[in-house]
């Protein structure tokens, strides 16, 4: 059992007699934040396994935590091990560069610049984690909150900034609300505005892989919160029974918009448990601690690549932002829950662990740091240049009739001549 | 209306929801609420803020993201005795629940030849005007209306919203209840450049304290003319009128609020009056309820009819979010489709 826990009774509820009850996190505003009960486990205690274990040798990862960097920054046990320096390396620097995307794309939403974005502050790790474990060729079914992927996988950020400003050089010309990209070259799938769709999508894709004899892998994403939706609980049953070449994670931070992952039953069993039940291999991992992250994915993708079929993962975090920039967190939650998350921040522990195990220096990274924001500002100024959709200066009107189908019916010609184009 | 009520308030249209709420409440136990985030937080656009506070958890709860869990355990609820008034978090939302409502919750009187009922209600916010793109834009009315055995009801104002729902709640069968979201804070014209107009200084924006009800399947008058008949609801209506306005053409305006049950003999007795029609809804034109409305029109008043039926819906696209304006039926396309049919020989 884990997760926020169930509270009996809360303020102005009367509780049935008959045992009906309501989730309720242990803190709300203006209360003390409380993880008592969770059990994180310790770094490095968990032993390494073979791609090619036996299921029954990941149980002790359904209610475990596989944790290889302890709170110092020191990294304990085997899993380390498949993880270079390079990889490391490779794992700041798009960690960095994706939360400096985020910071200037939350300030273009101040300034009126979207009206719409999503910051993925405090799971980055998990993205980009994930991203350098697979290949090209592979494909990542994301959700809203996986935007590190790209940092990973070559896109240039004009590219996605152009399509949070709907102008000219969008490259989903308009279509798509802000930050629900498509980039198959990337080896994005296109992100669906509605919730847990992509979870069965990516399982066919892997299947699609497997009938054809390929050995490309799809990873799929999805929140604590959409696992109720009945297309993940299909996905994880088709993955299992026509053993398909995927990786299902759960990235569970523990808030869907206002409600917690109680409401998902994640203080019940876990989810590596649950997904473990339709006869998966599933791992339990620390998502805040990036070495632990490329190490299980890495894994995860070794065995589905041999046609051992699919993995699920669980990866711990806590949303760190809001929601989105309509949503607003501490009308529901202590602020100060974000600083207490007894796994802390993935960025600060990367750093960390680059400057005590002495791969880098402090000075090495304020200059990642400082490039990052300046890549930023300045593919920022070429977008805003291209033009903001809130500034009448949004993709080509006309453009919207295209791609419904491939080729125009006839009904829509009349439309679009209608609409004056 | 059923009571003459003499205190009003200014409401804004998530007032009057959120109002309407707490008067079924508080008449009637059986009167539950829940939806994603509709408890503690309120819903997202604030429909339900307070109920859990003042009604407690059993009354009020959050749900797990899980449309088709929502709506199938409501009906069970419909089904024990008591009246579930749900909230799905946007129209686009709604189709994993979509064989709970079509096929069980629509069906559930008629299959079981009257031994179990479904008095549900399907709350949910409709149409676009947000920036909400395709996934949080759309209006999906015709989807329901086609099901034998559902209403659906769609108000454009605070006062109608409190009084529909208010009779929503209490109708016998289940309702889909869509709320236009580009109007809960304003009426709307249509004109995303200019400044938001309030509820405050609008006559539907004050609204009766305590219970009354808008009876389904009565339409209103929303413009009394002579020329030509426009057949609207929801957003449209304000944009209908605003389109009425700059246009200069005498137009009988009749917001419909709901579709089925539908006030035929409103539409009828208008267009027999006027002679000529107009259409307007903000959804995709294939298939959409507007054809209905036409083959009615065309079934019913025929030799009365000197034009075209014409209808402005939006276009047969995905709701796009940069030509979001491009796509909206604005009132300049309303007002050409006016004056079109009023002369035409």
């Amino acid at each position: 059992m884990d997760g926020f826990a169930d509270a009996e009774n809360m303020t102005g509820s009367k509780t049935s007699d008959r045992g009906f009850r309501v989730p309720q996190p242990p803190a709300r505003p203006g209360e003390a934040p409380d993880f008592s009960n969770f059990d994180f486990g310790e770094p490095g205690k968990l032993p390494l396994l073979d791609a090619e274990a036996p299921v029954e040798a990941f149980e002790p990862f359904h209610d475990g935590l596989l944790r290889v960097l302890d709170m110092d920054g020191k990294a304990h046990g085997d899993w380390a091990s498949m993880v270079s320096e390079e990889d490391l390396k490779e794992a700041l620097t798009a960690m960095i560069r994706t939360r400096a995307f985020d910071q200037r794309m939350m300030r273009a939403q101040r300034q009126g610049k979207t009206s719409f974005y999503m910051q993925c502050l405090g799971e980055e790790a998990i993205a980009v984690g994930c991203a350098l474990a697979l290949r090209d060729g592979d494909m990542h079914f994301p959700t809203y909150r996986q935007q590190g992927i790209l940092f990973v996988n070559g896109i240039d950020p004009e590219a996605m900034m152009n399509q949070i400003y709907s102008n000219k050089k969008d490259p989903l010309e308009g279509k798509q609300l802000p930050v629900l990209y498509s980039f198959k070259d990337n080896g994005f799938f296109t992100i669906s505005g509605n919730l847990g769709t992509q979870w069965p999508q990516a399982v066919g894709w892997a299947m699609a892989s497997a009938i054809k004899g390929d050995d490309k892998i799809a990873m799929a994403y999805i929140g604590d919160g959409a696992t109720a939706e009945g297309d993940w609980h299909q996905g994880n049953l088709f993955a299992s029974v026509y053993r398909a070449p995927v990786i299902l994670s759960v990235v569970n931070n523990q808030w869907a918009i206002s409600t917690t992952s109680a409401f998902a039953g994640a203080d019940k069993n876990t989810f590596a448990t649950r997904m473990a039940s339709y006869g998966l291999p599933a791992l339990r991992v620390d998502g805040n601690d990036i070495i632990a992250v490329i190490a299980a994915t890495r894994l995860a993708a070794e065995r589905a690549r041999a046609g051992l079929g699919a993995v699920a993962i669980e990866f711990l975090t806590y949303r760190g932002g809001a929601h989105s920039t309509s949503d607003d967190p501490t009308k529901y939650r202590p602020k100060e829950e974000l600083g207490s998350w007894p796994l802390g921040d993935p960025l600060d522990r990367l750093k960390q662990h680059m400057t005590v195990s002495g791969l880098m220096t402090d000075e090495e990274i304020a200059a990642l740091e400082e490039a990052a924001e300046k890549e930023m500002r300045e593919a920022e100024n070429r977008a805003e240049e291209v033009g903001l959709v809130h500034a009448g200066e949004g993709a080509d009107p006309a453009k919207m009739f295209e791609k419904v189908y491939e080729e125009m019916p006839g009904r829509l010609l009349e439309q679009k001549k209608e609409a004056g184009f | 209306m059923s009571e003459t009520l003499s205190n009003t308030r200014s409401m804004n249209m998530i007032e009057a929801i959120r109002d309407a709420h707490d008067v079924a409440m508080e008449r009637d136990d059986d009167v539950v609420v829940f939806g994603e985030d509709a408890g503690y937080f309120g819903g997202v656009f604030r429909c339900t803020a307070g109920l859990q506070e003042k009604y407690g958890a059993n009354r009020c709860f959050d749900s797990p993201i899980a449309e088709s869990g929502i709506v199938g355990t409501g009906i069970g609820m419909a089904a024990y005795g008591l009246k579930p008034v749900i909230e799905i978090q946007f129209a686009d939302y709604i189709t994993p629940a979509y064989d709970q409502i079509s096929q069980e919750a629509a069906r559930m009187r008629y299959r079981s030849n009257g031994e179990f009922t479904c008095p549900i209600v399907i709350r949910t916010p409709t149409g676009g005007g947000i920036y909400g793109g395709q996934t949080h834009s759309q209006s999906p009315e015709a989807i329901f209306t086609h099901v034998c055995g559902l209403k659906v009801v769609i108000p454009s104002n605070p006062y109608d919203a409190k009084g529909l729902l208010l009779a929503s709640i209490e109708d016998p069968d289940p309702v889909i209840f869509l709320e236009p979201k580009r109007l809960y804070n304003g009426p709307f014209e249509g004109y995303h450049d200019r400044a938001l107009k309030g509820w405050k200084d609008h006559e539907d924006g004050k609204v009766p304290e305590g219970y009354y009800t808008v009876p389904l399947g009565k339409a209103k008058t929303v413009r009394a003319g002579k020329d030509v008949t426009v057949l609207c609801y929801g957003n449209m209506v304000h944009v209908c009128e605003a389109a009425q306005a700059e246009s200069g053409v005498d137009a009988e305006i009749i917001d419909l609020r709901s579709l089925i049950p539908l006030d035929l003999e409103a539409i009828e007795a208008s267009v027999k009056k006027t002679g000529r029609c107009v259409i307007v809804h903000e959804a995709t034109k294939t298939s959409g309820f507007g054809g209905e409305l036409m083959s009615l029109v065309q079934e019913r008043c025929f030799y009365h009819l000197e034009a075209p039926i014409v209808r402005v819906t939006g276009w047969d696209t995905p709701y796009p979010h940069a030509q979001e304006w491009t796509y909206f039926p604005g009132p300049k396309r309303v007002g050409d489709a006016l004056k079109k049919v009023v002369e035409a020989k």
